[in-house]
């Protein structure tokens, strides 16, 4: 809401010497936040002036132009030596001898910023400009050159403060509760209050009423249209200019002129926040019936579109059919035109929710619908429309009807109690029950105090106010906000974080202290990145949860795989320069559930039961937490140390590993049967008691080469929920024993299909509770191991808890241990 | 070892004279002195204190003397001994010392080639401010509440005061789930969880919520469709907004230091009445005027916005199960991301959400 500080004084008694930014900051701390201060007219400076035309010559030129050759007279301060007028070309010819006009003289500057000066031109010296409404930054006259109406001004005045061209504005930011604030009325009201001073309600007009009505109306729906008023106005003179200073207070609130009788209705509306309609009465045929819309009905509005109007919609109709969305926009075949002299004024009052509906629906924002949509004073009607009638009468002649046609009646004003210490209470500010009695009812309210509680009648132009909190509010923006103590409250002991809580806390430090970068991604994505992981057709991960307004349509809903973030931003990174990478995420994937049902929605007059509440869950997709990581490059960077040593496989293996062993959960790792978008043999499985929770190893070339990482990119992604759900209260316990270690190495060669955790696992089994390790130290193919197969290296440690082993004992473990390795995966010593 | 000297003969006793033992250590000492190096040194000490050194046969000498001669004797050549013995020790050890000196200087390396062998990880400062908050008010005795991304409308809306008719919900600019009947959003703010909060637990109540939220913005320079919040919301009996602006100057005393406060001014919120919106004093300026005026961070303010709060509206109360005759709380929300970008001065917030590494790295692993 724009705020033009001279308009604001007409209605309120602001000290002369108030700063507009004083101001501001008083409106503030009313809740009417200050989003800027526009000064208007600010660019102007230097002699602006009234000046006569005294002879205006017109010269044709080899251009094919006429120009005027024109002698001004300025007035005695600002003519040239010896008072002679000036002279000044003009290329414009809207104007002649004897017209006042705008002339900026040698040394002023105009917007732009354009400094004038006396210059040759047209064989003349030009000595200033005559200004039209443009370059003075003002409504252009649609003629082109300003002229002043006779007697309007002197010659020589200031043309400046004449056409009101600089004014501070205030554009302040109006919460939805305020809509009252929508009006210069309704800010006045509220700066009065702020500064204790006099406030002169613009709608406090006489309203004669001879009962003889206007233009008849039936309201269909008086739910949604509690109040309608007519007006109107016969022998308006439809050549009438709009006077300046209305025009100029349209512009600066933003508004473009257009005639001036739709400039009054604008006016009335920014003036007491009533939004107003006029209908050339010539145009409407009987009487104006306010009704829901019909299947098929259309209205052409008054920004040239033909709209299917709907049941949802209020629609203004008369015996044509529909003539405007009601409290929205006009339509055009009924619109105040050029010719009209015949006026009906409409000021009616329309319900919120009716308006906004009507406004989404339609995708259809006006002045009017703003109002509408957050809540008119509905006692305003017939003054708005005793205004506007005022303000045609005056500017454009004719003559208003005697009386007026009003079909409804304002809402009854609810009555609010509350306990006269709830704002005290509420605030922590003690405000005694007087003060906050002072306080509301300084912003119109009626106020009843018995028995320590008050009883409240808020103004008509108070909607909003409908709870005591409501209440409160008011009471304490008027006593202060900077008035509120600061007081620490003793929270119950609490029982900290989570045990989830502090977990997922661990796998971010194990992943930092691993050397993965953490990133953050949008979960944003869709079948092209599908493509790119090389996911077939039916896999279950191009099941989306869909949105029905995504911001691309490339990225149509929420991801299923956090490697699609993961892998834009390590190709980001690659793409910057960036050789060695290595970056991790968690964050959620969005899993539809195979039987969709809808969210329920309930009322808020209670909670829901636990049942109702369980229902949401049930309908919700799933949304496990995931981590991703990926890595190309060095893992180890070559340097005077020596090679360096590249990513591999093992390494997204090896981190995995590190997060689960940080959070004490046995982690198994696999070879199986691998999916996209792995690298089908160089990647693990890795399952929790059984169950799949990830993958972790190369990423497989197409993919690779499909997201423009390097090839041997490698990845891990696993549910981290369920991977922290298997996290036990207690660690492992620490064992061990202070008797010597026996150590033996074998060399076992099996086929290369056979898992070394497999071998590794049948030793462990076979060596029994002896064998305290088995550590694979090598692997090796080639001369002396057969084709087709490979050589492991174990190292075991062998070591009883209460006696030092015998050579004997150390040799049976040994061969137990091989002995099973060789049953359960075809194990063969090597001598 | 000498044995006893049973075939001594004293007519050659004459080595045993005072003299001739000082000549003996003489000799022995300026041999351990010139020695200079340890191989040296122990040549030194098998010519002049070995058993076949002087000094070694000397005390062999001794046993055959006369009882009164033997007693002078083995005194001379016991002290000469002493001497000699004590010389080599402490030249052993100095020695020693300008040995190992000599190694340790031959071993010297260049310390200040590099040794980033391991490459450093990082954590994300919207991940590791979320920590600090939830420390700081974990200390206070709240705890951390978490809820689901991907929310019922009437958790996101309704619960909280906004209708479907209400026009801050439009508003907000929220991405709905398809079909739109499914009643599903991306939540548009983390207050969703303070509903499920209320709705299964008992007060008193005091939680905060820190989380990732989602409004259709275009990912600019100042805006991003994905941002993160932290809300936090108190039911006991008897809280009122001192109690409000009491937690939030600890919070940001917490956060910014000592003498950080905070100011409330008007606003609205569906779901808070009365509502405020909350400026923090500058951390870069303090409000000092002398500072004031040129400070880039507060534009000559002497506050930055620092989110919106208020008392918990009745009727919120009253769709999740709390009893607004017996209890009162409130409720407030920051944004994470700008306080990140306000606090490291991050001229683009996209910096936060495009992965480089660089911009992840210097915050390391906690802030």
């Amino acid at each position: 809401m724009r705020v033009p500080v001279s308009w604001l004084r007409d209605y309120v008694d602001l000290p002369a010497d108030l700063t507009t930014a004083a101001l501001a900051d008083r409106l503030t701390m009313l809740d009417l936040k200050l989003e800027e201060i526009v000064s208007a007219g600010a660019e102007l400076s230097g002699p602006i002036v009234v000046g006569r035309v005294l002879s205006a010559e017109p010269e044709p030129q080899k251009n094919g132009k006429t120009i005027n050759w024109c002698s001004v007279d300025v007035g005695p301060v600002h003519n040239a030596e010896g008072n002679e007028p000036r002279g000044i070309v003009c290329g414009a010819h809207n104007f002649g001898a004897g017209d006042l006009v705008v002339v900026a003289l040698p040394g002023s500057v105009l917007p732009g910023p354009f400094a004038i000066s006396a210059r040759k031109t047209y064989g003349h010296v030009s000595d200033g400009m005559i200004c039209s409404g443009a370059e003075l930054g003002t409504a252009g006259d649609p003629d082109g050159i300003i002229v002043l109406p006779e007697g309007s001004a002197e010659v020589g005045a200031d043309a400046v403060a004449l056409l009101g061209l600089r004014d501070e504005v205030l554009d302040l930011e109006v919460n939805p509760d305020r809509a009252y604030a929508l009006s210069m009325r309704g800010v006045a009201r509220d700066a009065a209050i702020g500064y204790d001073v006099a406030f002169h309600d613009p709608a406090a007009i006489d309203v004669p009423d001879d009962g003889s009505g206007a233009y008849p109306v039936v309201v269909d729906d008086a739910l949604a249209c509690p109040v309608f008023v007519t007006r109107t106005v016969t022998g308006f003179d439809p050549t009438r200019q709009t006077p300046r200073w209305m025009s100029r207070r349209l512009e600066l609130m933003g508004m473009r002129p257009i005639s001036l009788a739709v400039d009054v209705t604008n006016y009335v509306m920014l003036e007491l926040g009533q939004p107003i309609h006029g209908y050339d009465r010539d145009a409407l045929q009987g009487p104006i019936t306010v009704r829901r819309g019909r299947a098929g009905e259309k209205v052409t509005t008054l920004d040239d579109v033909v709209r299917d109007v709907t049941p949802d919609d209020l629609l203004i109709t008369d015996e044509s059919g529909p003539i405007g969305l009601a409290g929205v926009m006009g339509g055009q075949t009924t619109e105040l035109a050029a010719t009209t002299t015949n006026i009906v004024i409409e000021a009616a009052h329309f319900d919120a929710p009716t308006i906004a509906r009507t406004a989404r629906l339609q995708k259809l924002t006006s002045e009017a619908s703003r109002r509408f949509e957050r809540g008119v004073d509905p006692q305003l009607p017939p003054y708005a429309a005793q205004r506007v009638a005022d303000l045609l009468v005056a500017l454009g002649g004719g003559e208003i009807s005697a009386g007026l046609t009003l079909v409804g009646a304002a809402p009854a004003l609810p009555q609010v109690s509350l306990a006269a210490d709830l704002p005290a209470r509420i605030s922590g500010v003690a405000i005694a029950a007087d003060t906050a009695a002072l306080a509301l009812r300084l912003n119109g309210c009626t106020v009843e105090q018995a028995d320590g509680t008050l009883h409240v009648v808020p103004p008509s132009w108070r909607p909003d106010l409908t709870d005591p909190y409501d209440m409160v509010e008011e009471v304490l923006r008027h006593v202060g906000y900077d008035q509120v103590p600061s007081v620490l409250p003793h929270a119950p002991a609490g029982r900290g974080l989570t045990t989830q809580q502090r977990l997922r806390r661990r796998v971010g430090l194990v992943m930092a202290g691993a050397g993965y970068v953490e990133v953050k991604t949008f979960p944003f994505a869709g079948p092209a990145d599908f493509d790119r992981l090389h996911l077939p057709d039916d896999d279950v991960r191009r099941d989306q949860v869909l949105l029905e307004n995504p911001l691309s349509a490339e990225e149509p809903g929420l991801t299923t795989t956090l490697l699609t973030g993961a892998l834009k931003a390590l190709a980001l990174n690659v793409g910057r320069g960036h050789d060695d990478v290595a970056i991790f995420e968690t964050g959620r994937v969005f899993l539809p559930k195979d039987e969709a049902s809808d969210a329920p929605i309930y009322g808020v007059d209670r909670a829901p039961s636990d049942d109702e509440f369980a229902a949401f869950d049930e309908a919700l997709p799933e949304q496990p937490l995931h981590l991703v990581l990926t890595a190309t490059g060095h893992r180890e960077p070559a340097g005077w140390w020596g090679q360096g040593r590249r990513v591999q496989w093992g390494d997204a293996v090896d981190a995995v590993r590190r997060v689960a062993d940080a959070v004490h959960v046995p982690l198994e790792v696999r070879a199986g049967s691998i999916p996209a978008p792995w690298h089908p043999g160089r990647t693990a499985e890795l399952l929790v008691a059984g169950e799949t929770v990830g993958f972790a190893g190369e990423l497989h070339p197409r993919v690779c080469r499909d997201y423009g990482v390097p090839a041997r990119t490698v990845a891990t992604e696993i549910d981290l929920d369920r991977l922290l759900a298997a996290a036990p209260d207690l660690g492992r316990r620490p064992s061990f024993s202070a008797y010597p270690v026996a150590k033996e190495d074998v060399s076992l060669v099996v086929a290369n299909r056979v898992a070394s955790q497999d071998v590794a696992d049948a030793l462990a089994e076979g060596g029994g509770d002896l064998l305290e390790s088995v550590r694979l130290f090598d692997v090796y193919t080639g001369e002396q191991v057969p084709e087709g197969h490979k050589s492991l290296a174990f190292a075991l440690r062998m070591r009883a808890h209460d006696r030092t082993l015998t050579e004997a004992e150390a040799t049976a473990v040994r061969d137990a241990a091989v002995a099973r390795a060789a049953e359960v995966t075809g194990a063969v010593q090597r001598a | 070892m000498s044995g006893p000297n049973s075939d001594y003969d004293p007519v050659e006793v004459s080595p045993l004279h005072a003299e001739e033992v000082a000549a003996m250590r003489d000799a022995a000492l300026a041999a351990i002195a010139a020695a200079d190096t340890l191989e040296t040194l122990k040549q030194v000490r098998l010519d002049h204190a070995g058993d076949r050194s002087p000094l070694g046969l000397a005390n062999r000498e001794i046993g055959a003397l006369p009882p009164q001669a033997r007693k002078d004797a083995g005194m001379r050549v016991g002290q000469a001994r002493k001497a000699v013995s004590e010389a080599i020790a402490e030249r052993t050890a100095a020695l020693e010392v300008e040995a190992e000196a000599r190694m340790l200087a031959d071993e010297t390396v260049d310390v200040t080639l590099p040794t980033d062998r391991t490459p450093a990880g990082a954590r994300h400062p919207l991940t590791t401010i979320q920590e600090k908050v939830a420390d700081i008010f974990v200390a206070m005795g709240w705890e951390v509440a978490e809820g689901p991304e991907v929310e019922a409308e009437w958790l996101n809306f309704d619960a909280l005061n906004l209708g479907p008719d209400h026009p801050a919900r439009t508003m907000q600019d929220t991405f709905w789930v398809t079909p739109e009947k499914a009643a599903m959003v991306l939540r548009t703010h983390t207050s969703p969880v303070q509903a499920r909060t209320m709705l299964t637990r008992k007060p008193p109540i005091y939680v905060i919520a820190p989380g990732r939220v989602f409004r259709t913005d275009e990912l600019d320079a100042t805006h991003s469709p994905v941002f993160h919040q932290v809300e936090g919301l108190a039911i006991d009996e008897g809280l009122s907004m001192a109690h409000l602006k009491g937690t939030l100057d600890h919070f940001a005393q917490a956060i910014y230091g000592e003498g950080m406060t905070t100011r409330f001014r008007p606003s609205y919120f569906p779901f808070t009445e009365p509502s405020a919106e909350m400026d923090l004093l500058c951390y870069v300026c303090h409000n000092d005027p002398a500072e004031v005026a040129d400070c880039r961070t507060c534009r000559g303010e002497g506050w930055v916005e620092w989110g919106g709060c208020g008392v918990v509206n009745p009727r919120v109360l009253v769709a999740n199960g709390v009893d607004p005759e017996r209890y009162s709380g409130f409720a407030f929300g920051i944004g994470l991301d700008r306080t990140i970008t306000g606090r490291y001065d991050i001229a683009d917030l996209r910096d936060l959400f495009d992965g480089d590494i660089r911009f992840t790295e210097p915050f390391g692993v906690e802030i």
